[in-house]
């Protein structure tokens, strides 16, 4: 017994540990298919109802399509400007680099209420109402740091003689960029991406601040959970799920083919 | 950047009182030298002693502090490292991770602006007998067929020079051996120039036609493998280059080209060819292997040191390998092939040592 135990131990706390990760999940799973009209929160049946009419709940599409645009336009233009600002910290050295760097990291560690409330602040005294563009402002502003901060790992991991190699053949620095450096910094990149838009879509507290009367998905789920959240919303949260799981999945069955 | 590719430079390569600094330190100490062109040329020396500066400088990798560097009549000092007519095989091959081999060997070329790469880069991949490889991706592949890759995606240029960066330094030794009989193939195939850079002295001389031993930024000395060899000019080439037995001693006397020198009180003849030295105060170097072992009374005829005692025997397959204390308490090393000629002889057993006084050479004294 005590032999059986110390061999499976680490599985026994695996499965402990994914289960206690996966109940949410698997509660927003299962009550997405729920038939209730309101309240969410007893079983009342099973439906597809909810997942054949996602739209049914007042508000929940345009809140979820308003989160969607703020999170494509924001991701965008968060990696353009925060992989070139990883560039220019990781390749060069310039003069003023490590306060860049240190100014890079205060969003991530500032708490996210005292950045939007002085974000509001700031555009309430430049005369900015608050409302769709002063919310991608904002976004853009904490997304930058955690791009910045992904593909400056993957810069710092770039062997550079392989830039010099591509000189050394003939590539001059734009060829050189494009053929080797960029193809190679690209997963980062790309990882990259995918953070900025899970955070912007995700967030509620620097939202709520700036969004004015503009409704995102996160604060649909928190206005309707006064009233109780319409299924409709556990159809969205159970899709954003398993987008992501594809997304990673994905990733892995491409990687693994590489391998080979 | 095809057009600005001077394609059709060729020649010796040239540095002239090629000078580079960083900060404080000189790495590479106005040095000035001619590569022959098709030679296959060496430069050794230790880590640190400015070899892969020198290397960099002419890949156009290392901007020189002063100096110039040319091929043929060409001056290319200011040249971009893309505008060189000039290919380097990396340390570690720096192979693009992300193309497959085909692309690796065909990326210079097409930054030339060729079209129709298939011909030239399945036969500088044939060269290297990695045809069928063409489709995999470096990770793929071992680090022996790396480096022909390297060696391939290099020479598919037909650069005016190639520029070797230890190349074999991640190899295991066997594979090294093969890799330094195939590199030298590969350079009288193709007759371009290669430049070697090595911190191995037996991989520079078993390939290059030439060697130039650096030091602190500076050649020691310049030669063929065996002259290098067998007549040292500095106490660093003849340690850096195989081992030596120093014996301090003074010039006596000099004439009809023999020198006699003294050393410990015992008469050594050498030819005055050999004499390196300068001074009075010279150190007489003889390498392990030109010494013969005798027991006492039984000695040939040449130079002789008597009083020996030996106090160690390692057998090492070819050779056998002794350490013969002198009367003055210095240890000399004696290699004997396993020819069957030398005599059985044991730990502690008293010896004479001779060699042919045209095997000595003499270098400045301390």
């Amino acid at each position: 017994m005590r032999k059986w135990l110390s061999k499976n131990i680490i599985r026994i706390y695996a499965g402990v540990a994914l289960f206690y990760v996966f109940i949410p999940v698997a509660y927003t799973i299962v009550f997405s298919f729920n038939d209730s009209k309101k309240r969410n929160i007893n079983w009342q049946g099973f439906t597809f109802n909810n997942w054949l009419n996602p739209c049914d709940a007042d508000g929940i599409c345009e809140a979820l399509g308003n989160s969607l645009r703020i999170g494509f336009i924001s991701t965008l233009i968060s990696t353009v400007i925060g992989t070139m600002i990883a560039f220019a910290i990781g390749r060069y050295a310039f003069k003023g680099r490590s306060s860049v760097n240190l100014l890079i990291f205060l969003p991530m560690a500032t708490p996210e209420i005292v950045l939007g409330a002085s974000l509001l602040a700031m555009f309430l005294n430049l005369g900015i109402n608050p409302g769709f563009w002063p919310t991608i402002i904002a976004h853009v502003m904490f997304c930058i740091s955690f791009v910045v901060v992904t593909v400056k790992a993957r810069i710092a991991g770039l062997d550079p003689k392989l830039e010099e190699a591509a000189r050394d053949l003939y590539a001059n620095e734009w060829e050189t960029f494009r053929r080797v450096t960029f193809p190679l910094v690209l997963p980062g990149v790309a990882a990259a991406a995918l953070l900025a838009f899970a955070l912007s879509f995700d967030d509620f507290i620097i939202t709520n601040f700036n969004s004015g009367t503009v409704s995102t998905f996160p604060k649909f789920v928190w206005v309707s959970a006064t009233r109780g959240v319409p299924p409709q919303a556990n159809v969205v949260g159970s899709i954003m799920f398993i987008g992501a799981l594809a997304i990673v999945i994905l990733g892995q069955v491409v990687n693994r083919r590489k391998v080979r | 950047m095809g057009d600005e590719v001077s394609k059709f430079v060729q020649g010796d390569l040239k540095l002239v009182n090629l000078t580079k600094e960083f900060g404080d330190f000189t790495a590479v100490d106005d040095l000035t030298l001619t590569i022959p062109k098709g030679s296959f040329f060496a430069l050794l020396g230790p880590s640190g002693c400015g070899k892969t500066t020198t290397l960099r400088m002419i890949a156009g990798l290392e901007e020189p502090t002063s100096g110039t560097i040319s091929i043929g009549d060409k001056n290319i000092t200011d040249l971009k490292s893309y505008s060189r007519p000039v290919n380097t095989v990396f340390q570690n091959y720096a192979l693009f991770p992300h193309l497959s081999i085909f692309e690796n060997v065909a990326f210079g070329l097409r930054r030339r602006g060729i079209k129709d790469v298939k011909e030239t880069v399945m036969k500088a991949l044939e060269l290297v007998e990695l045809g069928h490889l063409k489709d995999r991706k470096p990770a793929q592949l071992s680090g022996g067929q790396q480096q022909r890759i390297a060696v391939a995606r290099a020479i598919v240029n037909r650069p005016a020079v190639l520029l070797l960066d230890e190349p074999l330094g991640a190899l295991d030794l066997k594979l090294r051996r093969q890799m330094q009989i195939e590199l030298k193939w590969i350079q009288t195939e193709v007759g371009i120039t290669f430049i070697h850079v090595t911190h191995d002295q037996e991989e520079a001389m078993t390939m290059a036609d030439t060697i130039a031993v650096m030091n602190n930024g500076k050649i020691e000395q310049l030669g063929s493998p065996s002259e290098l060899y067998e007549n040292p000019k500095t106490t660093f080439v003849a340690n850096f280059l195989g081992q030596s037995n120093f014996l301090q001693g003074i010039v006596e006397s000099e004439s009809n080209g023999e020198t006699i020198v003294i050393a410990h009180g015992i008469r050594i003849t050498m030819p005055s060819s050999r004499n390196n030295g300068s001074t009075a105060s010279v150190k007489i170097g003889v390498r392990p292997e030109k010494f013969r072992i005798h027991f006492v009374g039984s000695e040939l005829p040449g130079n002789l040191l008597i009083g020996g005692v030996v106090t160690d025997i390692s057998f090492v397959g070819v050779s056998t390998q002794y350490m013969v204390e002198m009367p003055w308490k210095q240890e000399i090393m004696v290699f004997e092939q396993n020819d069957g000629g030398a005599p059985n002889i044991k730990k502690g057993d008293q010896v004479s040592l001779t060699w042919e006084p045209q095997f000595t050479f003499a270098l400045n004294g301390e």
